[in-house]
């Protein structure tokens, strides 16, 4: 019985010891995205960032999309904005502040009303009512469970879902042609 | 669940989401831009996973897959759109990008 509470305490602490870790991580990786002056360390920078996400997901016990947000950005989104930084070479570079000096000023004060206004709600009008937790099934947040929600409720979110990823296919395509060929003729 | 409550996730995800928005409004590279867009939406992932882990229901994971598949279109059409600047000598500063302006 001692022992059982004793591994429970352990068990707790470590979960509030990554979830620390990670939150920390999220939010100094989210910060060195925006300071870099050189896109390619904030490509990186934006990997930690989606690595701690990761874990964040996995705490709250959604394993199947922290998964998806692993393949889908690690694997296809980064790498692409790698590749786009390496085509540009140094022409991607900006120094850090754009704009007059006001203009900054007003940004931070922008986004530090954002995050003010609702945290303090948040915190203070939502807190109790989101202080208990629903008990979940074993399977929640697995793939079946996923996969089931995608082909019955949520049909046609999955329809349009794939219609859209095929349209930004296209426009990819569209994009990244070479000079159309009347501009072409009309150099010649 | 163990360790803290769903208020903590959605303090660092409003957090997170204003540090995107910092980047997007301070940042003139259009590369930048993006990369703080794909921060946005991931905090605002954050909430939603979150909110499904509050009351047990899946349609919040759903959510955010969609929101997910957005984010993927969006970085193609994005990163287009700088390719092409940039194969028309364009500079890549947002402040500069003014020829649709009336």
């Amino acid at each position: 019985m001692i022992l059982a509470s004793f591994t429970d305490d352990v068990g707790n602490v470590l979960v509030w010891a990554i979830w620390v870790g990670a939150a920390f991580a999220f939010i100094a990786s989210g910060i060195a995205v925006i300071s870099f002056g050189d896109p390619f360390y904030s490509a990186l920078a934006l990997i930690v960032n989606l690595a701690s996400l990761a874990v964040l997901y996995l705490l709250l016990e959604s394993e199947f999309v922290a998964a998806a947000q692993v393949l889908v950005y690690a694997g296809a989104v980064i790498i692409m904005f790698l590749f786009v930084i390496a085509y540009l070479g140094g022409r991607a570079d900006t120094p850090w502040v754009g704009g007059p000096r006001f203009q900054t000023v007003g940004a931070v004060l922008a986004a530090g009303a954002i995050a003010v206004e609702v945290i303090v709600v948040v915190t203070l009008k939502a807190a109790d009512a989101l202080g208990s937790v629903h008990p979940i099934s074993a399977s929640f947040g697995s793939p079946a469970t996923v996969g089931r929600l995608f082909l019955s409720d949520h049909l046609l979110a999955f329809e349009v879902t794939s219609i859209v990823l095929l349209v930004a296919a296209i426009g990819g395509v569209v994009l990244g042609r070479s000079v159309p060929s009347e501009q072409r003729a009309e150099a010649e | 669940m163990s360790g803290p409550g769903i208020v903590a996730y959605l303090v660092v995800s409003i957090l997170v989401f204003s540090v995107g928005a910092l980047g997007v409004l301070v940042r003139r590279s259009p590369l930048i831009v993006l990369l703080a867009l794909e921060i946005m939406l991931n905090s605002g992932n954050l909430a939603l996973i979150a909110f499904s882990r509050r009351f047990a229901d899946g349609d919040g994971q759903i959510f955010a897959l969609t929101v997910m598949v957005v984010a993927a279109a969006e970085a193609v059409v994005g990163l287009g759109l700088i390719v092409a600047m940039s194969r028309q000598k364009v500079d890549l500063d947002v402040d500069k990008l003014t020829s649709l302006r009336g």
